[in-house]
């Protein structure tokens, strides 16, 4: 068997993939989140909360409605995205003109609710959601078994996280938002109604996050406490990558998913932790991010 | 077209306007002189709605805007021309020209914008604050051309230019007044509004205190020098 560094080869390619996968969520999610902070200056506590409904409404188009996979895709992002636009327009808007502290907490306060009524419902184990069935089965690509639902998962990260970027900086849709980032009164001014563009940012920033949700239902169990438990990684992707950048967030969410994956392999007890130490390292060298201006 | 009457800002807790009265007709092109912290560009920002508290009576074309929203004021078809020139340093120059939405027919095309400033043409893929001051204050007027937008509301376009390139900018303010456009004008800029202006209203401590039509300005200079502090 080949070995790279005394470890087999299709080992690290397993781990690879596990690294895609994740950072394809962590990517997914980053974004979603820099979005909103970058026109909101809302840190969105609940995004994780948001990423589990997502998964919910994927298996409760299924049970209920006899929906599947790819209509989900289609379907369960908007229900997702018009809960953002409700929170935004009764929770948020009234708090946008004090501290940033207080959007933190009513969002963190958002998210324990709807984990709270999801285990009310659904209960702490919650429930399983099978592949496609076009996906499940597993491919030999020669150097590595690969569940084809996993390869999916990273392709279509790619095409959303490429595609939220191509609409970010290039359409005039992004040049509007990117302009109220830098200066919504003037935005305003010009004829613009911001408030709707607010609601809309991060109606399209939590969809994202059902989006994500989606893909991951499948994969993961569909549980009450899987938001949680990914959001905090998320969270150091934003700061590594730099709050508000987008591109930023995009690439560091894929790169510490393969440096996670890689140290499990090589370091087994630092993979929980090698995201949070390479954020020390980065805000101690470069307080912006990686991808940030600095303010 | 624009009637201001008994306009009154307030920023937080402190009194900024005290009464603003003055019009401005179709096709003028008016200044508000005054030294610094007079109320000057309070008055823009108040038009514009972007002060939040504000009192009394903005009317344009008959309609009372005084509650309304930034962006319903703009939608009325006045553009606003900040005096920090609000170029957005993540917008191409491009993009900059295109972000204010066009909110009524009649305004410049590109073509003729291009005609205008040749150089936001040559430069329209640059970031827009990689422009020269002078070109960015061009880029910031040429954007509210485009909109179809009759009244503009020009804040100081000339400070911190060279000599040249205020002249550029006059003689850009005399081409788009003979295109039927109406201006508002805060300026320190003595000399160089006295060419461009029909009246001139002088301000204050947040009011109105005199009005100077072009014709009377020769004669009132000595005393306005004085009231300038210029």
């Amino acid at each position: 068997m080949v070995m790279v560094l005394g470890k087999p080869l299709p080992l690290l390619f397993g781990q690879l993939l596990l690294g895609l996968i994740n950072g394809s969520f962590y990517a997914m999610l980053s974004m979603g989140l820099a979005i909103i902070f970058g026109l909101l200056r809302i840190i969105n506590f609940a995004h994780g909360a948001m990423f589990m409904v997502g998964a919910f409404v994927t298996w409760g188009l299924l049970t209920y409605l006899g929906i599947g996979f790819w209509g989900a895709i289609i379907c369960a992002p908007l229900p997702v995205g018009l809960l953002g636009m409700a929170a935004e327009r009764f929770l948020i808007r009234p708090i946008y003109k004090l501290d940033i502290l207080y959007g933190l907490l009513l969002t963190f306060g958002l998210a324990q609710v709807l984990q709270g009524l999801a285990t009310n419902f659904f209960g702490v184990s919650g429930v399983s959601y099978d592949p496609p069935a076009a996906f499940a089965r597993v491919v030999n690509l020669g150097f590595m078994y690969m569940p084809l639902y996993r390869g999916f998962v990273v392709f279509a990260a790619i095409i959303v996280c490429g595609g939220t970027w191509l609409i970010v900086e290039k359409t005039r849709l992004g040049a509007l938002l990117r302009a109220a980032t830098e200066n919504p009164a003037l935005v305003q001014a010009f004829g613009v109604n911001v408030p709707r563009l607010l609601a809309l940012t991060f109606g399209g920033g939590v969809a994202l996050a059902g989006l994500a949700g989606v893909l991951a239902a499948p994969l993961y169990a569909v549980n009450p406490g899987m938001g949680s438990d990914l959001i905090d990684t998320v969270f150091a992707v934003v700061v590594i990558g730099g709050m508000g950048s987008i591109g930023g967030a995009i690439l560091t969410g894929f790169g510490l998913g393969i440096i996670e994956g890689f140290t499990d392999v090589f370091y087994p007890p630092g993979s929980a932790v090698v995201v949070f130490v390479v954020m020390a390292i980065v805000l101690l060298a470069r307080p912006a991010g990686l991808f940030g201006k600095a303010a | 077209m624009l009637e201001i009457s008994g306009l009154h800002a307030w920023y937080d807790e402190s009194h900024v306007l005290h009464g603003m009265d003055f019009t401005v007709q179709e096709g003028e092109v008016v200044t508000l002189l005054g030294r610094n912290g007079a109320g000057k560009s309070t008055t823009l920002k108040s038009i514009m709605g972007l002060i939040p508290k504000r009192a009394g009576s903005i009317r344009f074309r008959g309609q009372e805007l005084i509650a309304a929203r930034p962006d319903r004021i703009g939608r009325q078809g006045i553009g606003f021309c900040p005096e920090e020139r609000g170029i957005f340093a993540s917008l191409s120059v491009q993009e900059n020209l295109l972000l204010p939405p066009v909110v009524a027919p009649g305004g410049l095309t590109i073509a003729e914008i291009h005609a205008l400033f040749p150089n936001l043409h040559e430069r329209a893929r640059s970031p827009g604050t990689k422009l020269s001051g002078g070109e960015q204050q061009m880029l910031a007027i040429a954007r509210i051309l485009r909109t179809g937008a009759k009244l503009l509301l020009l804040d100081e376009p000339t400070e911190g230019l060279a000599p040249v390139i205020v002249q550029q900018i006059g003689h850009m303010i005399e081409a788009i007044k003979r295109r039927g456009f109406t201006i508002l004008l805060v300026e320190q800029n003595f000399r160089f509004v006295s060419k461009l202006a029909d009246r001139h209203y002088l301000v204050e401590q947040g009011k109105i205190v005199d009005m100077i039509p072009a014709h009377a300005l020769a004669s009132r200079m000595d005393d306005l020098h004085n009231r300038l502090g210029v």
